[in-house]
């Protein structure tokens, strides 16, 4: 066929059949089979394949350098940051930062503004994580009643429990840990922390836990059940009681939570119970994701 | 305030305490819950909708104790719970209509699945309803996962790539979303509607930054037109529609592409101000893209030798219209848009029901060479599929027309755009016809001898929810005035303070 025969003047000579695709494809014996040769020199395949990766590599390159450049301007283009002209400080910081400790109860500012305030966007983000373990769970794990895979690099793992400086070292530290989570989250709503970050602190003590002394034996000492029902328990917790806190604001009902006296433990209304909801879900889906990524499951 | 306007913040609640049960009742019960809270869903969301269009009003509604600006809240007038009863239908028939394919499709964990098609609905009801722009990325996020879940719930090889792939774009998605609605802030110091559209019109005014606000409008709008598959960011589609099971395909490309669309109308309409976003110049680029979208989604839906991936390649010439809607940027444009939404919602499900029971008539293939003939293997879904493609392409009666009738109509009271809005109505026409009238003729084309049914027979009552899709897309093509009326009455709630 000739190079600058096109389409169009096929189709004006009347030679394109629209009904080849219907036809059955005509799939040779093996006996037939030609063996398969590639149409082009290998070399120049891979020439080939080299020259648009690094056409790719380029692009991105390029496209990356524009979009930095691009946000550099913008930057520029903003208001100072912290200035006492700047947009951001209006009526809703100041109300924030004002009469938040006297309408939370909260001292700690971003705690009240978080659950209490934004409370929606919370409950929201919360099942965000839930969303995210439940397809991790779907991708990672191995179907119930199925065998999963046997590790293949078993041998090449180091095991930490036969060293014994790291095995003191760590029977030391995680209880510490765990005990600074769960001050962290505790006092979400009298000092800085929270439950994100006291439930991250949590986590980070589990998988030490499960690096040292094995997956298997944490996932025995942390029974999946367990996991499950604490998270379960948590987000159920946290769905209802907002509820209660939303139908009541929303139709102006008086509502039995009061923020307290703030500074004390047992203050600042549902914020300390929704710290410790928001602190055990960041804990189990942070250690779920570890153990999911690392052995498959729980 | 009334009980019945609850019910927003009732569906919402139900959803995530549906979605918590399933992961403790399992497999059976999360489907009988999913199926149940998606019809509880449908008569809450018609309730809302018949309360505030008798009333004439629309109201918003206080998460908390704490008013606007300081605290969330959500609003809802004719126009949301119109959307967020249409996606409950969509997504209840796409549920029921692919349940025989969900059970073959998904065999571990389908526990998550239904998890996922609770959160998804949550996500999607959390977009209709929010009046808070980052309420909306929060949902956006859980959307986006949600999505991904049902699409790679059918665990072979292409659903894995096609979903990694899909992940990648709805993340760079949700990454420039996010990045708009910080600059946002940083320029206003709001986030929820009706405080930004004050402020971003003073800023506009007031002129020192308006280049970090058009970045910031630019941002969201190129965040979820990539979620949302337009051109030229359409790429990821084929794949991701084509290859997931079809209540997915039906979910991901009926409506949640729609929910992304729904908040982007919100947020031009209600937070920046339409005047603002024709004013920045991304309305003329929306217009361009949308265009390019509706032409090159319809030629690369003629070069394709699947079904699915044909009717998937459609979806972007179809997404390519209502961006051309929201680019033309007149009242009766988006009223265009919005119904054109209604009709890509209502038929594309029934198209993906329609050729997977087809491909099953063939033993499970895709390829226009199997499908000869199909239609008479399976008249029914033979009969489905053709009507939907006549809906698709546009013929009067069936609900295609008439957001086509409204867009040339709209067009004529354009400036320069009236022409490549016609002309690219025209071309579009054309090729659509191209495309889908010659899948309807391999359909009916005479069977090959020898070949019969060759797949499991399946009950007739499962056609039933692809049928209600069918009777309600040809009940608004023959009567379009109600829901048009009801469009105009939301839409001129959507827009006033």
């Amino acid at each position: 066929m000739n190079k600058k025969d096109t389409f169009l003047r096929r189709w004006l000579r009347g030679e394109v059949e629209f009904s080849a695709l219907l036809a059955e494809p005509v799939y040779p014996t093996p006996e037939e089979a030609v063996p398969y040769e590639p149409k082009e020199n290998k070399h120049v395949a891979i020439r080939t394949l080299r020259r648009s990766r690094t056409g790719y590599r380029a692009a991105v390159t390029v496209l990356c350098i524009v979009f930095a450049l691009f946000m550099l301007l913008v930057i520029g283009n903003l208001p100072q940051y912290g200035a006492a002209d700047a947009p951001t400080v209006n009526e809703v910081p100041q109300r924030y930062v004002e009469q938040g400790m006297e309408e939370t109860g909260a001292v700690n500012s971003v705690a009240g503004m978080i659950l209490d305030y934004r409370a929606f966007d919370t409950l929201g983000e919360s099942f965000v994580l839930f969303t995210a373990t439940c397809a991790v769970t779907l991708l990672m794990c191995a179907a119930p009643g199925k065998k999963k895979e046997e590790h293949v690099f078993e041998a090449e793992v180091v095991r930490y429990d036969n060293d014994p400086i790291v095995r003191t070292v760590c029977k030391l530290v995680i209880p510490i840990i765990l005990m600074f989570g769960i001050y962290v989250v505790l006092n979400g709503h009298i000092s800085p922390g929270g439950g994100f970050s006291g439930g991250a602190i949590m986590a980070s003590a589990l998988i030490i836990y499960a690096i040292v002394w094995g997956e298997d034996k944490a996932s025995r000492t942390i029974p999946k059940k367990a996991i499950s029902l604490i998270t379960l328990c948590a987000l159920a917790f946290y769905a209802c009681s907002k509820t209660y806190s939303f139908f009541t604001g929303a139709n102006h009902i008086h509502s039995i939570i009061s923020p307290g006296t703030p500074g004390r433990i047992f203050s600042a209304g549902l914020i300390l119970p929704l710290n410790v909801a928001v602190g055990f879900v960041v804990c189990c889906t942070m250690y779920s994701f570890y153990m999911y990524f690392r052995r498959g499951e729980l | 305030m009334s009980f019945v306007q609850n019910f927003p913040f009732f569906t919402i609640i139900l959803c995530l305490l549906c979605a918590v049960s399933t992961f403790v009742a399992g497999d059976k019960w999360g489907r009988r819950l999913s199926v149940a809270l998606l019809c509880v869903s449908v008569a809450l969301n018609a309730s809302v909708l018949w309360f505030c269009a008798s009333n004439d009003m629309s109201y918003s509604y206080m998460m908390g104790h704490y008013p606007a600006p300081w605290g969330n809240e959500i609003m809802a007038g004719v126009m949301e719970p119109l959307m967020a009863t249409l996606f409950s239908v969509v997504m209840l028939c796409s549920v029921l209509g692919g349940m025989g394919h969900i059970m073959a499709d998904v065999q571990d964990h389908r526990k998550v699945y239904w998890i996922n098609v609770d959160m998804t609905l949550v996500s999607l009801l959390a977009l209709c309803y929010t009046n808070d722009i980052f309420t909306g990325y929060v949902f956006i996020e859980i959307c986006t996962i949600g999505s991904c879940v049902l699409l790679s719930a059918k665990q072979n090889g292409r659903t894995l790539i096609a979903s990694a792939r899909y992940m990648i774009f709805a993340l760079i998605g949700s990454g420039l979303f996010l990045i708009g609605v910080v600059l946002t802030y940083s320029v206003t110091g709001h986030l929820l509607f009706p405080q930004l559209h004050e402020a971003v019109a003073a800023v506009w005014a007031d002129g020192r930054y308006t280049f970090s606000m058009t970045a910031a409008i630019g941002l969201m709008t190129a965040g979820i037109a990539i979620k949302s598959g337009l051109f030229p960011f359409h790429f990821w589609m084929p794949d991701t529609y084509g290859q997931a099971t079809p209540a997915s395909s039906g979910i991901l490309s009926g409506v949640v592409s729609k929910g992304y669309i729904f908040l982007l109308i919100k947020i031009i309409y209600r937070a920046v101000g339409i005047e603002v976003f024709t004013e920045s110049g991304i309305q003329a680029v929306l217009l361009v893209f949308g265009i390019g979208g509706m032409i090159v989604g319809s030629i690369s839906a003629i070069r394709t030798k699947r079904l699915t991936t044909m009717v998937a390649y459609s979806s972007a010439a179809q997404i390519g219209y209502i961006y051309m809607g929201l680019g033309m940027g007149t009242d009766a444009a988006l009223l265009a848009a919005i119904l054109h939404i209604f009709a890509h919602s209502l038929t594309k499900p029934m198209l993906f029901l329609a050729g997977a029971d087809l491909a099953d008539a063939s033993g499970g293939e895709n390829e226009f060479h199997a499908l000869r003939g199909a239609g008479h293997r399976d008249v029914m879904a033979g009969v489905l599929f053709t009507a939907g493609s006549l809906s698709m392409v546009g013929i009067p009666l069936f609900i295609g027309f008439i957001p086509k009738l409204h867009f040339a109509s709209a067009a004529f009271a354009l400036d320069w755009q009236q022409w490549p809005v016609l002309l690219g109505l025209a071309i579009s026409t054309v090729l659509n016809v191209g495309y889908f009238l010659y899948t309807s003729m391999v359909l009916w084309l005479p069977e090959k001898e020898g070949v019969g049914y060759r797949g499991e027979k399946r009950c007739p009552c499962h056609y039933v929810p692809a049928v209600v899709l069918l009777i309600i897309a040809m009940a608004i093509g023959i009567y379009s005035a109600p829901l048009t009326r009801l469009i105009e009455q939301g839409l001129a709630l959507f827009v006033k303070y």
